[in-house]
């Protein structure tokens, strides 16, 4: 059970290795212990500990299996109950190639579009049968216009964006909140080869700006803020504008 | 009974207006009613929920059943001579002081607020301005109607079903449903209180001044500023007596069983009471305040200021608040002095800073109040600095062999309860005799592993 900060007893990371997830846990428990439970594609790879936490399990978690989701889902849920779950499973791809290899294009789609909704609906089933809980889903401000550069990572995005805006509205009378986080450019080792966009941002702040909207109901979060009425600009141009970003 | 079956899935958060869960609540009007609902099958349980006065989130279960228990509110028998009242469980204070208050009898025990009901008082074991001399409510219950989780209903009395009785008084509802209850009454000859008002220039002087005169009434409570810088700890020491008959020179207005006015809907959207405005009204409150012997004051003013205004939870805006309660050996003064102190550098300002010495402790296992200092503080939130604050000053709390109020809790550390509570195993093991499936679970509970199964 959250507390009335919005503070939670027990986490699911569904990314388990993901820098902006493993972030979001550490400010978390520098606030207030909790049990946590990373998940992702090689269990041994998570990390073993988290400083402040009660407990760490680690389970395997593939986002693109999702006919496996069920069971996982069941099993963690078996364990005790769940106040945050935190979507941020992910993958940038290449854009290039993907260009060329549809096989690539449809692995990010698949694992960031259809495997968060397999993930999301899961989830929320469990979360309204408690009566209430948090879920965290990491997105981008790529999904808010197609850009030259990365438009197949973008574009799943611009799902995930839809799908969770939804989710709101449906969550809410089920006493669950969904916190709608659009960070801009991340400077992580996922993006350490890439060059930073303007207002680029990092994992901590994107915790902090998660942390500080726990317990607030549903809520929309970009990471720096000021990426909310510069992305509203940018989604007004003609796309042409964007063919050399 | 269709009536029975009835149930309405909604949300619900406790008075603080923080962390909601949505649970299916059901306002049966019948004990049979009742143990009707108690045998439908409910995978998360069911608790009982009174007039939602409780500041966290003992009063709700998320995605479970919650059982509205106001719709129980008779007053099924008053021995006017023997001093005793018999209600059901639903039934308000409020209601028991418009029936008893006018032929000479007063509540034995009240907390802050009439509109709870009785078997909520039970549950949380709460105390009033007069803990140093007559103790916690449960201790004025002569005998009480468990209906537990077998759907059988139970009489409990201390001196027949000690065990099972003081599990249930500050039981959080976790040993069943507290249906009927019977209450000795205090004898008190008018509907006045004689009240004595002082100021003190400091903290110390605030622990001086009750350690040295609450005993000689039956009601003592300070009010501490812990808003201005250099002045924290300085109080306004009230204290006073139910007065004679015949003492007040017109009879005192009795107090009714609804609040005239409500704050409205639209207060909660705008957050009205932050900081600024806090730090003045502590001031104020104190200016105000006039020192004075021989004061009559009716009931409602002395006991109940804030019933005046409905849903005055509203002040606080859609962030709520919370309260924070705690109570520590007698000679640990210093805790009090840190929690100011505290409290102060993260700018953290109580609107209300209550302190209180309390009496001797009940025998309930789960009970709040053991001889002590308590202070009682409203925190308005959102606040960035409470968690961390709070939690530093709960080590504090626990280190000097305190505790903080579960009753009111809505952000403990779970690792803390039982250093806080040692008998805590004790009222575990009364409960899985009576509740052996734990049918009776609530967020609260959930949140701090109270029953000792996994949250």
């Amino acid at each position: 059970m959250s507390d009335a900060f919005g503070l939670p007893s027990r986490i699911l990371l569904l990314g388990g290795a993901s820098e902006i997830g493993g972030a979001i846990v550490a400010r978390i428990l520098a606030e207030k212990s909790a049990d946590v439970v990373l998940a992702g594609r090689h269990p041994d790879a998570l990390p073993t500990g988290f400083h402040g936490a009660r407990s760490v399990e680690r389970v395997e978690f593939d986002a693109c299996a999702t006919d496996t989701h069920e069971a996982f889902f069941d099993r963690v849920f078996a364990g005790g109950d769940i106040d945050l779950v935190v979507l941020a499973f992910g993958i940038l791809g290449d854009q290039a190639e993907a260009e060329s290899d549809p096989a690539a294009a449809v692995l990010v789609a698949t694992t960031n579009y259809v495997g968060a909704v397999s993930a999301l609906t899961h989830a929320q089933q469990r979360l309204a049968k408690q009566g209430r809980g948090t879920v965290v889903v990491l997105s981008s401000v790529a999904g808010q216009k197609a850009r030259r550069s990365n438009y197949i990572y973008g574009s799943s995005k611009a799902g995930l964006d839809a799908f969770t805006e939804g989710l709101q509205l449906a969550a809410e009378a089920t006493g669950v909140n969904v916190i709608h986080v659009r960070p801009g450019f991340v400077k992580t080792q996922m993006t350490a080869h890439l060059k930073p966009a303007p207002f680029s941002t990092t994992a901590d702040a994107v915790a902090d700006a998660v942390v500080a909207s726990l317990g607030k109901g549903n809520r929309s979060v970009w990471v720096p803020a000021i990426l909310r009425p510069v992305m509203w600009l940018i989604r007004a141009l003609p796309p042409r504008a964007l063919r050399s970003l | 009974m269709a009536n029975a079956a009835h149930r309405e899935r909604r949300s619900l958060s406790g008075w603080g207006r923080t962390a909601p869960s949505v649970a299916d609540v059901a306002r049966p009007t019948s004990v049979g009613a009742i143990a009707e609902l108690l045998t439908a099958p409910a995978p998360r349980g069911v608790i009982a929920r009174g007039l939602g006065r409780s500041y966290g989130d003992v009063a709700q279960n998320g995605g479970g059943m919650v059982v509205d228990l106001t719709g129980l509110d008779s007053i099924l028998d008053f021995n006017t001579s023997a001093g005793t009242v018999t209600v059901a469980g639903g039934c308000s204070l409020a209601a028991i002081i418009e029936l008893v208050a006018p032929v000479g009898w007063f509540l034995p025990v009240t907390p802050g607020t009439r509109f709870v009901t009785v078997g909520g008082a039970i549950a949380c074991d709460v105390h009033g301005k007069n803990h140093h001399r007559d103790g916690s409510f449960g201790s004025h219950v002569a005998a009480l109607t468990l209906l537990t989780a077998s759907g059988d209903l139970r009489t409990l009395s201390p001196e027949e079903t000690p065990r099972e009785f003081w599990a249930t008084v500050g039981g959080l509802g976790l040993t069943g449903f507290v249906v009927e209850a019977t209450l000795k009454l205090l004898p008190a000859e008018s509907t006045a209180i004689r009240v004595d008002t002082e100021r003190t220039a400091d903290l110390d002087a605030t622990f001086e001044k009750l350690r040295a005169t609450d005993q000689s009434y039956r009601y003592s409570v300070a009010w501490l500023d812990c808003a201005t810088r250099g002045r924290l700890g300085r109080g306004i020491v009230i204290q006073g007596d139910h007065a004679a008959a015949g003492e007040a020179d017109t009879p005192s207005a009795l107090p009714s069983q609804h609040p005239r006015i409500s704050a409205p809907g639209w207060l909660s959207l705008a957050p009205v009471l932050r900081s600024p405005l806090i730090g003045l009204l502590n001031d104020v409150h104190f200016r105000r305040a006039r020192p004075g012997t021989g004061r009559i004051e009716a009931i409602e003013p002395f006991f109940y200021p804030l019933d005046a205004l409905g849903d005055w939870n509203r002040v606080y805006g859609r962030g709520g608040f919370l309260q924070y309660q705690f109570a520590v050996p007698l000679d640990r003064e210093d805790v009090v002095h840190s929690a100011l102190g505290l409290l102060y550098d993260a700018g953290l300002r109580s609107t209300l800073a209550v302190l209180k010495r309390f009496g001797p402790e009940s025998q309930a296992p789960l009970s709040f109040p053991f001889p002590g200092w308590t202070l009682a503080l409203d925190i308005a939130l959102p606040a960035p600095a409470a968690a961390r604050t709070l939690s530093s000053l709960d080590d504090l709390v626990a280190e000097a062999g305190g505790r903080v109020y579960l009753a009111k809790d809505s952000r403990l550390r779970r690792e803390l309860v039982e250093v806080m509570n040692p008998r805590l195993p004790e009222w575990q093991a009364v409960r899985r005799e009576l509740d052996p499936d734990g049918l009776f679970q609530h967020d609260l509970g959930r949140r701090l592993g109270l029953t000792g199964s996994s949250s």
